[in-house]
């Protein structure tokens, strides 16, 4: 059985407005009906642009924001639905590390003192003496010097703060550690050290993953499973040597394509899927498919009319695309409408461009013959 | 003659009362009409502050600098405020990391652009909007001329950093200077700008200073890749050249510790240990040392200089370079005698081979690290 389930999850901001009364105008449709299951002992991959909601759905499955719809499931237990104090002390068993180690780390706590507030909170230990000891074990596992406990978070480096941040979540014994962007603030050789340092921990402690992050590279590397996200839902989700091998949903392959290799073989061979304009605004998404505005392989009918679901294609590889197969089989090809890189004059004003920017139509700059890659 | 030849350029930060800060100490490097150089490094590593001296954007006061800088024959670093502001803008300029921050928020996209035009090409009016809105649209803004009236916040990062470059072609300059500029952007917004950026190198022949930490944009648009860390160029290459054979541990170092999106998964990340405050001043030795695998005491007898263990043109600033190819022949004769470390027979594994560290933490890394250099080597020695 799978350790932590979501059905449906939204999570939907109230935009206000007004002096005196405030009256909800719109919404923000932050996360828009996401499932999916995360099984024990695994690393679940959420990647996707800025915007598109990851954090916010991570932060969903604590509780840090309310949950507008949807299931949390938890070891057998809803999540979304339980009284503010069970939840908290379900939170013990999910902990969440995040971005910034510097901003999430009180500057006026020296670190036993961080480390052991959640302990006192969930009654672990018996007394400090008894704490301290713990978290002298925690902190030399995840490489930080016993003489740490007495200073304080400006007196290290950002590999060791994020260090110290890991070493929060762990003191608690957690069964599922959510990362929000873990190593995204960090220096290349920092961050591998912290990535190797995850896996590390995680077969030592059996512990399960969910790590948010922006970087396609960095959540292949260390995850069984991956879920592209955009606008809101999950766009396409499978096992992370598939997901690299046979990208089926439009995003997913331009996406793969534009994150950089260091490989200039590579570089110079690969196809490029330039994908033209923003991110249309999460408060006033586009209608049928959210991608459609962008989509190279968009057709007349469907995408801009009904919605795709998740769809199961085999081994666990769920996509939401009309037309997946068709594209994978060449059926359909990309409109080569864009000479340059936005073609001049080429805006196409469809009701969703919000305050993020104009959404032109799909157009797409094709380096190879971009269907013939599968 | 290269278009820019920057010759032991330093920058030196000096506070009373405080040890001076050695940002950038020594780099040289040229660039070509139409060539993309490329200086990568951490933070740092002294890549910023020696685009901002090419610049003349330093601070005057409490910044000391050293070398030459010659752009076309003029030295960048003597040139009177006056001279320099002449050449900013029209020959010289910059593209900035944050695009937010380096527009006026209360100006408007179209005066900011036509500043610039009346400044070096003295368009006024009706004119410079015309061009300026011809500009923009060059960099794929759509709807140019109702982009000219609108304020920054009201573009999309990707679209700022458009027109942030707009504002930097605007006079056809013959050098451009970009420093990160697709580090705040989401990934396929930067492969748009990457791509804009290497449509102006190829069709207008300007030459390119590009300045990033990330090894995949280097790999796909630089010619020439100089690789700094603390302030000095460790490594130069040619852009294959250095992505094939890299040879100073710390470029050899970065590349193992970024994740492949076409590796296969799995397999462990081989990264630099320690920190970049794990740093030793040039002076007495390679800087990088305390973080290196391959670190000997030979390491510490003053600045390593640049060499060519491999191939001309590819230059490497390191005692003991890894030479991972697999060739032990070349690596046997770039090494010196394998009897200067005393105490190095840590594992008991073979003699006392020359790239055993002093300070051995993480065997396993290290054993990886060395790869296939490393056992080619023990077997030698033994």
């Amino acid at each position: 059985m799978s350790l932590l389930q979501l059905n449906g999850v939204k999570v939907h901001f109230p935009v206000k407005k007004g002096i005196l009364f405030d009256r909800t105008v719109g919404h923000v449709y932050a996360v828009d009906g996401v499932s999916l299951s995360v099984e024990p002992g695994q690393t679940y991959g959420l990647v996707g642009e800025s915007g598109c909601g990851k954090t916010t759905l991570g932060r969903a499955v604590l509780r840090l924001v309310d949950i507008t719809d949807g299931e949390v499931v938890f070891d057998g237990t809803d999540l979304a639905k339980l009284p503010d104090e069970e939840m908290r002390r379900f939170r013990r068993r999910l902990q969440m590390v995040f971005q910034d180690p510097l901003g999430s780390l009180n500057p006026r706590q020296n670190i036993e003192s961080i480390l052991s507030e959640g302990m006192e909170a969930h009654g672990i230990g018996a007394d400090q003496e008894e704490r301290r000891e713990r978290i002298r074990k925690i902190l030399a596992r995840v490489g930080l010097p016993a003489g740490a406990l007495s200073r304080y978070p400006h007196e290290f480096s950002g590999g060791q703060r994020q260090r110290i941040g890991i070493a929060r979540a762990l003191v608690l014994e957690p069964d599922v550690i959510i990362c929000d962007e873990p190593v995204s603030a960090l220096d290349v050789s920092i961050q591998a050290q912290v990535i190797n340092l995850l896996e590390e921990l995680q077969q030592e402690m059996g512990l399960t993953y969910v790590v948010i992050a922006h970087d396609l590279a960095v959540v292949r590397h260390i995850s069984d499973v991956v879920g592209v996200m955009y606008l809101g839902s999950l766009v396409e989700e499978a096992p992370s040597d598939m997901l690299y091998a046979e990208p089926r949903h439009p995003y997913t392959r331009a996406l793969m394509s534009a994150v950089p290799v260091p490989d200039p073989e590579v570089e110079d061979n690969r196809e490029r899927i330039l994908l033209t304009g923003d991110l249309p605004s999460p408060a006033n998404p586009p209608a049928g498919c959210r991608f459609h505005t962008r989509c190279p392989w968009k057709q007349d009918t469907l995408c801009t009319t009904d919605r795709p679901e998740l769809r199961d294609l085999g081994g666990g590889h769920r996509v939401a695309c009309h037309w997946a197969e068709e594209i994978a089989d060449g059926r359909i090809s990309p409109t080569h409408n864009a000479a340059q890189v936005v073609p001049a004059g080429h805006e196409e004003h469809g009701g969703h461009a919000g305050h993020a920017g104009p959404a032109e139509a799909g157009a797409v700059k094709t380096e190879k013959a971009a269907t013939a890659a599968e | 003659m290269a278009l820019l030849s920057v010759d032991e350029l330093t920058v030196t930060f000096t506070q009373r009362g405080r040890r001076d800060v050695k940002a950038v100490s020594g780099v040289s490097f040229d660039v070509d009409q139409g060539q993309v150089v490329g200086l990568v490094g951490e933070s740092g590593c002294g890549k910023s502050v020696t685009s901002l001296a090419l610049m003349g954007l330093l601070p005057s006061r409490g910044v000391r600098t050293g070398g030459r800088a010659d752009f076309d024959g003029t030295d960048l670093l003597t040139l009177s405020p006056k001279g320099m502001r002449d050449l900013r803008g029209s020959q010289l300029a910059m593209i900035f990391q944050d695009p937010l921050s380096s527009l006026n928020p209360v100006v408007p996209i179209g005066v900011q652009v036509t500043e610039i035009l009346a400044r070096h090409r003295g368009m006024k009016g009706e004119a410079a909007r015309r061009e300026a809105a011809s500009l923009l649209d060059r960099v794929g803004i759509p709807d140019p001329t109702r982009r000219l009236k609108e304020y920054p916040h009201q573009l999309s990062g990707g679209m700022r950093q458009r027109a942030l470059i707009a504002m930097a072609v605007a006079c056809a300059p013959r050098l451009l200077i970009a420093d990160e500029p697709t580090t705040a952007l989401d990934v396929t917004i930067q492969a748009q700008i990457l791509e804009l950026l290497r449509e102006l190198v190829d069709e207008e022949g300007t030459a390119l200073l590009m300045i990033t930490h990330d090894l995949g944009v280097v790999a796909g648009l630089c010619d020439q890749v100089n690789v700094l860390y603390a302030g000095k160029v460790v490594e130069s290459a040619e852009r294959r050249e250095l992505f094939d054979a890299p040879t100073h541990p710390y470029a050899n170092g970065l590349l193992g510790s970024i994740p492949r999106l076409d590796a296969p998964r799995g397999e462990p990340l081989r990264p630099v240990r320690g920190s970049i405050n794990d740093t030793i001043a040039w002076e007495d030795g390679c800087a990088f040392a305390p973080r290196c695998d391959h670190y000997t005491l030979e390491c510490l007898k003053g600045t390593p200089a640049l060499e060519e263990p491999r191939k001309p043109g590819h230059q490497v600033r390191c005692v003991n370079p890894v030479l991972s190819d697999g060739a032990a022949g070349l690596r046997e004769s770039a090494l010196p005698g394998p009897d200067e470390v005393p105490g190095t027979e840590a594992d008991g594994e073979g003699g006392p081979a020359v790239d055993e560290p002093v300070e051995k933490t993480e065997p396993a890394e290290k054993d990886a690290a060395v790869g296939t250099a490393g056992t080619a080597e023990k077997e030698a020695g033994a």
